[in-house]
């Protein structure tokens, strides 16, 4: 039997496999944004596994424009408070002290978000340099490893924050684990070539090559309004989603949360996302995606 | 003797690292949704995750009494962290309307090691498995905080700031707790040990 050796017996905060575990925890499970403790308590009671706290939610950021920044400390202690589940938060790309100060407020994981504008458009923030994990967004298999190289300890698939619209999730989501599905195909000798190609270090190349999957939890987020949409990014491979402007911008949050929350979970059984699906009221509205202007779209946000 | 079949409950949670380590401590091992799933199995792991989901999902699809009806028939049932959580007869710091499997005789504290930024990995010396301390890894973990007179403690750890320490490891006949994930090292000998209870249980049933 194998046993894992111990390097030391004292505790130790913030490791990698202490930073990852907790999203491993999270699997199964919908991640719901709230800007408000109201907001937290009706994601808490539909059976969340975690609210992010964001002042507003991507559509309105959409509709409002202007300089999307981290949240107020008042408004992500409130939300600490009123629930028990674990509370996330976003911090633009790059702005570590941004992340210093969420952080510092005692969240439980920090989302380098292209949600919000970034500040920083070279270098994303060095998330080793934290106790708190880091989420982070990618469009591909490259995207991914460079965060993962930069200490995320799990990844979400970007989609299309605050359009309702699914499509680009399918796309994100489909990209990266294709690549990884080629990866598997190759041999040591091409690993070399993949890892340049793909930007990212070979170690962990060669590592996703072995698993089959990445080294973190995956999970999907970007335009997922609906049970089904939920339903179809878990059988695509994710391992949970994130859900935004979906639920507080539909016509009963309430019911919807509970209802992706029961298709997330038997999310490869159609007459439980059927049942789930039905007298939910207004869907948010949608946008379509073709009709974004490329200065509009968040995913090409992070590099 | 047959291997032993153990489910694992997957609501929701890090099912899949559960499922390995079983299969790694020569388990049939699978996952367990429903009740007609449930009772396929000899026994059953309650993984870690978000317990006020969980709890909440298995009142909604209709397997938490037919968990407690094999609970209290005997079946061997090993819950981590949120898993302990739902063994507990009594919790504190939970959400008023939490219900749980229930059927070890102890009280536990949710989140009680604290958020995020404290969570820690340590070794901890675990009762029945003397050869070296195992693997602990604590994620926003429970602490029991009282236990019955027929509860057995496996582990404690010390306390950071004061001379007690806390009870994270227990067992009540075929029922065992663990605050931490032994799941997410690739030490797997809680989850042999755990094997061990089933096979004893089965072996004493055939009998």
């Amino acid at each position: 039997m194998s046993t894992t050796p111990t390097t030391a017996d004292q505790p130790q905060i913030g490791t990698a496999r202490v930073k990852r575990g907790m999203a491993e925890q999270l699997k199964g499970g919908v991640i719901m944004d709230v800007v408000n403790a109201e907001q937290a308590k009706i994601a808490e009671d539909a059976g969340a596994v975690a609210v992010m706290a964001l002042e507003r939610v991507p559509a309105d950021i959409r509709k409002d424009g202007g300089v999307a920044r981290m949240s107020d400390p008042n408004m992500i202690e409130e939300i600490i408070e009123a629930v028990s589940i674990p509370v996330m938060a976003k911090s633009r790309i790059g702005h570590f002290v941004e992340a210093q100060v969420l952080q510092s407020l005692g969240v439980d994981y920090i989302d380098e978000s292209e949600v919000l504008t970034p500040a920083d458009e070279v270098n994303h923030s060095d998330k080793f340099a934290f106790t708190t994990p880091f989420v982070c967004g990618a469009t591909n298999l490259g995207e991914a490893l460079r965060r993962i190289a930069e200490g995320a300890a799990m990844i979400r698939s970007k989609g299309e924050a605050g359009t309702g619209n699914v499509v680009e999730a399918v796309r994100h989501l489909r990209q990266i684990k294709n690549e990884i599905g080629q990866l598997r195909a190759l041999d040591n000798n091409e690993l070399y070539a993949a890892a340049k190609e793909l930007r990212a270090p070979y170690e962990l190349v060669k590592e996703v090559a072995e698993l089959g999957k990445l080294p973190v939890v995956l999970f999907s987020a970007g335009g997922v309004a609906t049970p089904a949409d939920a339903a179809l990014m878990r059988q695509l491979g994710a391992e949970g989603v994130f859900v935004g402007s979906g639920i507080f911008k539909s016509g009963d949050p309430a019911k919807r949360a509970a209802a992706i929350v029961k298709a997330t979970t038997f999310f490869d059984d159609p007459k439980v996302i059927a049942d789930a699906s039905r007298n939910l009221g207004e869907a948010m509205v949608g946008i379509n995606c073709d009709t974004l202007p490329e200065t509009e779209r968040y995913a090409k946000r992070g590099w | 003797m047959s291997t032993p079949v153990i489910g694992v409950l997957a609501l929701q949670g890090d099912v899949r690292e559960h499922l390995v380590a079983l299969a790694e401590a020569d388990a049939l091992a699978r996952p367990v949704r429903r009740a007609e799933e449930l009772a396929e199995v000899d026994a059953l792991v309650i993984p870690g995750g978000e317990s006020t989901t969980m709890s909440k999902l298995a009142l909604l699809f209709g397997v938490m009494d037919p968990v407690r009806e094999r609970v209290a028939a005997g079946m061997p049932v090993y819950g981590t962290c949120a898993g302990m959580i739902m063994l507990a007869d009594k919790i504190l710091d939970g959400r008023e309307d939490q219900e749980t499997v229930g059927g070890i005789d102890m009280t536990v504290r949710r989140n009680a090691f604290g958020r995020q930024n404290e969570s820690f990995e340590s070794g901890i010396a675990f009762a029945g498995l003397d050869d070296a301390p195992v693997h602990g890894v604590f994620i926003r973990a429970p602490w029991v905080e009282a236990v019955g007179a027929g509860v057995e403690v496996l582990a404690e750890l010390p306390a950071a700031d004061g001379p007690d320490s806390r009870i994270v490891a227990v067992r009540q006949g075929n029922l065992l707790a663990t605050s931490f994930h032994p799941e997410l090292t690739g030490d797997h000998r809680v989850h042999a040990y755990f094997v061990r209870m089933v096979e004893e249980h089965l072996a004493a049933a055939a009998r």
